[in-house]
C-alpha cells in the first residue's frame, strides 16, 4: 500500500508545484534566521498576497543557501539575492518574470556556486525541510523502496563498500568495512547511531544537513540498519542546534505516520524506530563510545577501544554509529551505484566533502566539493579569497585536534592522507581561514584552551597534560617563558598525544605541534624578543606603550 | 510502574512535565539526562530538591544524578539571570577579536564571564560558537544575535541593551 502511496505523493507533489511560475526560496536556516529571515520571508509572503500572485508565485522557506556571508539570502527563479531586508519585498516581488533586481543578485556565474559539486546538499535550498511532501516530491524514500524490495542487506554492504566511502565525522574509517563488522556480529538487538555532536568550533556543516535536509538523514540510517541488522535507532544531537532538533523530531513523526519509519516499512520483515537524543554540551561526547554512555544516560566519559561499538556498543548490543555526513551519502550512493561514488574524487578518498568556511574569508558559508580540489582553489576561488586584501597565513582544519597548513601547501589536494601528512587532519569539515594578523601562538592557546575545559577529566594525561600545556603557552604569550619552556611544551605534546585514552587527548596537542612545525619563529618571537610578530598579545601592547 | 511519585510541591504545575518524561521512558535510568533537560526548562535550573525528586524516580543514586548534572555544561545549578548577555568565542568570533568585545562587555556590565549581578537581573556569559560565523564577530542580547561588531560598537550596544533591561 505504501508503495504505491509513495509515487502518488510524489506526483501530486509535482503537479502542484508545476502550476506556480515562478519560486521564491528564502532561507530560514539558523544562520540567515538570525538575521531575521523568517520576517523576510513573511513580507515577501505578504507582498504576493498583496498583488494577488499566490497562485502563480510560491514563497517557501528552505535550508541553507550556502553563501552565509550574503545572509540573509533568498533565491528567486533560481537568481540568487543576497543581503535581502523587509524592504527589498516589493522590489522583488515587482520584477518577478522580468530582469532580477540587480542591486541585491549575486552574479550566477560566481565561481562560488560554479566549482562545487552537490551531493549530500543537493536538496538544500531547494525543498521545505519542514515538510516529507517535499522530500518526497525529490524523490524521497524511493531509494529506501527499493532497498528494502529489492536488495538484500549484503548486496546494500556491497554498493556500500564499493563505492569507497569513508567516515565523514573525521577519522575517515571506511564506511563499508564498518557496516560489515556490525552485520557479521549476532546479537538479539542491534542499533544504528547518528553522531551529530557537532563540536568544533567553527564547524556548523551537519547543522546545515539537518537544518536544509533532515529526511536524507532518516532515509540514510534506515537503510543503514536493513543493511546491519538493527531495528532501533538514535540521533543523538547537541542541545545547541535547537532548529536541527526540531525539524528531525518532525522529520521523525511525518516519517512514523506514513509508515516510512516504524514496523513492516514497505511490508517487508524490517522495521525500524528512531529517537532523537538531545547532548548537554559537553565536546567529549563527539568521540563515539563518550557519545554511548550519554545516550544510556551517564556522564559522558570514553571508554577504551577494543572493545569498539561494532561488537560492544550500546547497552552492549552491536552498534554502528556513523557522523551525519556519511549518513547522507548513503541514500544518493543506493540510488546510483556504488561505482558511480567511486568515479567521483580521488584514489583513496571517494566523492565530496561538505566544509564550513569561516574566518578571514570573503564567502563564509557551507560547501561542497569533490575530494581532490586544492585547498587553494576552495580559499580563493569558491572563498573568494580574504577580505581587504588581507594576506593569507594559514588556514585549520580538523578543528582543536587538527592543525594549521601554511601558504606554501595551498596546493594539496584534498584528501585523508594528504592532510594528515602535513599534520592536520580532515576533521569533521570546519575550515578556518586565518590572515596576517592572527598570531599562531594565540591561536594555539585557544585551541588547547578548549580541550582543556572540555577533557572530560577521566584520564591523566588529558586532564593534567593539556592544563599544563595551556600554562605554558600562556606564559609564551605573555612574554614570560623561556627555550626550556618550549621544549617542555614540546615534550608534553608528545607525551599526552601518545598516553590520552580517546581522540580528545590524542588530538589536543596537534594544534602545538603543527604550528611550531610551521611558525616556529613565531614562538621564538615571543619567548626571545618578548614579541608578538602580529601585534595579538599583550607583550606587544606593553612594548608599544614604552616605545 | 508508578514508584514513590511524592512530587514536592503537587499544586506546582511544573512538575508536570518532568513527571511526563519519566512515564515516557517508563521511569528506566537511560531517562536521567533527558529528565534533567525537562526539569531545565521547567524550572529554569536544577536544585536539588529537583535532582533528590529525579533520583528517587528513576532509582538511581543522587550521586550520580549530581554528577551527571554538573558534568555537562548546559545544566546548572543556580537560577538563571533574568537578562543574558552571550559573547561568543568560536574560532571565527576570536579571529575577528572576540577578546576585545569580550573586555568591552565585561566593562560596560561590571561582571565577569559566568558571573551574575548581586540583584540577579543580568548575567555574562561565553560560549564556544553559536554557530553563525558570517557576522562574526557577535554578542547574543537576550534572544537578539548582534553581529560584525567592533569593540567601541560593542561597548555602546551593550549600555542601550543595559538601560533598556535594567
Amino acid at each position: 500500500m505504501l508503495n504505491d502511496k509513495l509515487a502518488q505523493i510524489a506526483s501530486d507533489e509535482q503537479e502542484a508545484g508545476k502550476k506556480y511560475k515562478h519560486q521564491i526560496h528564502v532561507c530560514v536556516a539558523s544562520g540567515c534566521l538570525t538575521a531575521h529571515s523568517d520576517k523576510i520571508k513573511d513580507a515577501l509572503s505578504a507582498e504576493v498576497e498583496r498583488r494577488g500572485l499566490t497562485g502563480e508565485c510560491q514563497v517557501k522557506g528552505v535550508g541553507c543557501l550556502g553563501l552565509c556571508a550574503g545572509g540573509p539570502t533568498v533565491s528567486v527563479d533560481g537568481a540568487f539575492y543576497q543581503q535581502v531586508t523587509e524592504s527589498d519585498a516589493a522590489e522583488i516581488v515587482a520584477n518577478l518574470g522580468k530582469a532580477p533586481v540587480s542591486r541585491l543578485e549575486v552574479p550566477a556565474d560566481q565561481p562560488f556556486f560554479g566549482r562545487q559539486m552537490k551531493i549530500v546538499l543537493e536538496n538544500s535550498g531547494k525543498i521545505d525541510p519542514t515538510r516529507i511532501e517535499d522530500y518526497i516530491a525529490v524523490g524521497g524514500y524511493s531509494v529506501l523502496q527499493k532497498v528494502l524490495n529489492t536488495l538484500s542487506p549484503a548486496e546494500v554492504l556491497d554498493q556500500v563498500s564499493r563505492s569507497g566511502l569513508r567516515g565523514r565525522g573525521g577519522a575517515g574509517y571506511p564506511t563499508g568495512l564498518k557496516w560489515g563488522t556490525v552485520a557479521k556480529n549476532q546479537g538479539p538487538q542491534k542499533y544504528v547511531i547518528c553522531n551529530a555532536d557537532e563540536g568544533d568550533p567553527g564547524a556548523f556543516m551537519d547543522r546545515s544537513v539537518l537544518e536544509s535536509d533532515p529526511h536524507r538523514v532518516l532515509e540514510g540510517m534506515a537503510i543503514a540498519a536493513y543493511a546491519v541488522g538493527a531495528s532501533r535507532g538514535y540521533l543523538y544531537v547537541r542541545a545547541e542546534y535547537p532548529l536541527a532538533i526540531g525539524h528531525l523530531k518532525n522529520a521523525i513523526t511525518q516519517a512514523e505516520r506514513l509508515g516510512l519509519l516504524g514496523n513492516r516499512i514497505f511490508d517487508n520483515p524490517f522495521s525500524f524506530h528512531l529517537e532523537v537524543r538531545v547532548g548537554a554540551g559537553a565536546y567529549v561526547c563527539g568521540e563515539e563510545t563518550a557519545l554511548i554512555a550519554s545516550i544510556e544516560g551517564k556522564r559522558g566519559t570514553p571508554s577504551p577501544r577494543p572493545p569498539y561499538p561494532a561488537e560492544h556498543g550500546l547497552w552492549g548490543c552491536p552498534t554502528l554509529i556513523n557522523n551525519v555526513e556519511t549518513y547522507a551519502n548513503v541514500t544518493p550512493i543506493l540510488r546510483n551505484g556504488g561505482d558511480w561514488y567511486a568515479a567521483i574524487g580521488k584514489d583513496k578518498s571517494k566523492g565530496t566533502k561538505v566544509f564550513s568556511m569561516t574566518g578571514e574569508i570573503n564567502n563564509t558559508g557551507v560547501i561542497e566539493v569533490p575530494m581532490g580540489i586544492t585547498l587553494r582553489e576552495i580559499i580563493y576561488e569558491i572563498g573568494g579569497g580574504l577580505p581587504e586584501g588581507k594576506r593569507f597565513k594559514a588556514v585549520q582544519t580538523g578543528g582543536p585536534g587538527g592543525g594549521c597548513i601554511p601558504e606554501q601547501y595551498l596546493d594539496t589536494p584534498i584528501d585523508y592522507e594528504s592532510l594528515t601528512k602535513l599534520g592536520s587532519m580532515m576533521g569533521s569539515g570546519g575550515m578556518i581561514v586565518i590572515g596576517e594578523t592572527t598570531c599562531m601562538v594565540d591561536m594555539a592557546k585557544f585551541f588547547m584552551e578548549f580541550c582543556m575545559s572540555e577533557s572530560c577529566g577521566k584520564c591523566v594525561p588529558c586532564r593534567v597534560g593539556t592544563a599544563e600545556m595551556y600554562d605554558l603557552l600562556d606564559k609564551i604569550t605573555r612574554g614570560e617563558a623561556t627555550l626550556d619552556d618550549l621544549a617542555m611544551l614540546e615534550k608534553l605534546a608528545d607525551m599526552v598525544k601518545s598516553m590520552s585514552l580517546c581522540g580528545l587527548g590524542q588530538g589536543a596537542p596537534s594544534p602545538v605541534q603543527s604550528t611550531l612545525r610551521y611558525f616556529r619563529e613565531e614562538y621564538i618571537a615571543h619567548i626571545v624578543d618578548k614579541h608578538c610578530p602580529a601585534g595579538v598579545c599583550n607583550i606587544a601592547v606593553a612594548e608599544r606603550t614604552t616605545a | 510502574m508508578l514508584p514513590s511519585l511524592s512530587v514536592p510541591h503537587p499544586e506546582d504545575q511544573r512538575w508536570q512535565p518532568v513527571i511526563g518524561t519519566m512515564r515516557r521512558h517508563g521511569f528506566a535510568s537511560e531517562a536521567l539526562i533527558e529528565t534533567l533537560h525537562t526539569v531545565q526548562s521547567a524550572f529554569g535550573y536544577l536544585d536539588l530538591e529537583a535532582l533528590r525528586f529525579v533520583a528517587a524516580n528513576l532509582r538511581v543514586p543522587l550521586s550520580r544524578v549530581y554528577g551527571v548534572a554538573t558534568f555537562y555544561h548546559l545544566f546548572t545549578l543556580t537560577p538563571p539571570a533574568r537578562h543574558t548577555c552571550v559573547v561568543c568565542t568560536g574560532t571565527a568570533c576570536h579571529i575577528k577579536g572576540a577578546g576585545k568585545i569580550l573586555a568591552a562587555a565585561e566593562k560596560v556590565l561590571g561582571l565577569t564571564p559566568g558571573e551574575t549581578s548581586p540583584d540577579g537581573s543580568v548575567a555574562l556569559h561565553v560560549e564556544r560558537c553559536i554557530g553563525s560565523c558570517g557576522p562574526a564577530p557577535l554578542v547574543v542580547y537576550d534572544d537578539e544575535v548582534v553581529g560584525y561588531l567592533t569593540p567601541d560598537l560593542a561597548v555602546k550596544r551593550t549600555q542601550d541593551w543595559m538601560s533598556h533591561v535594567k
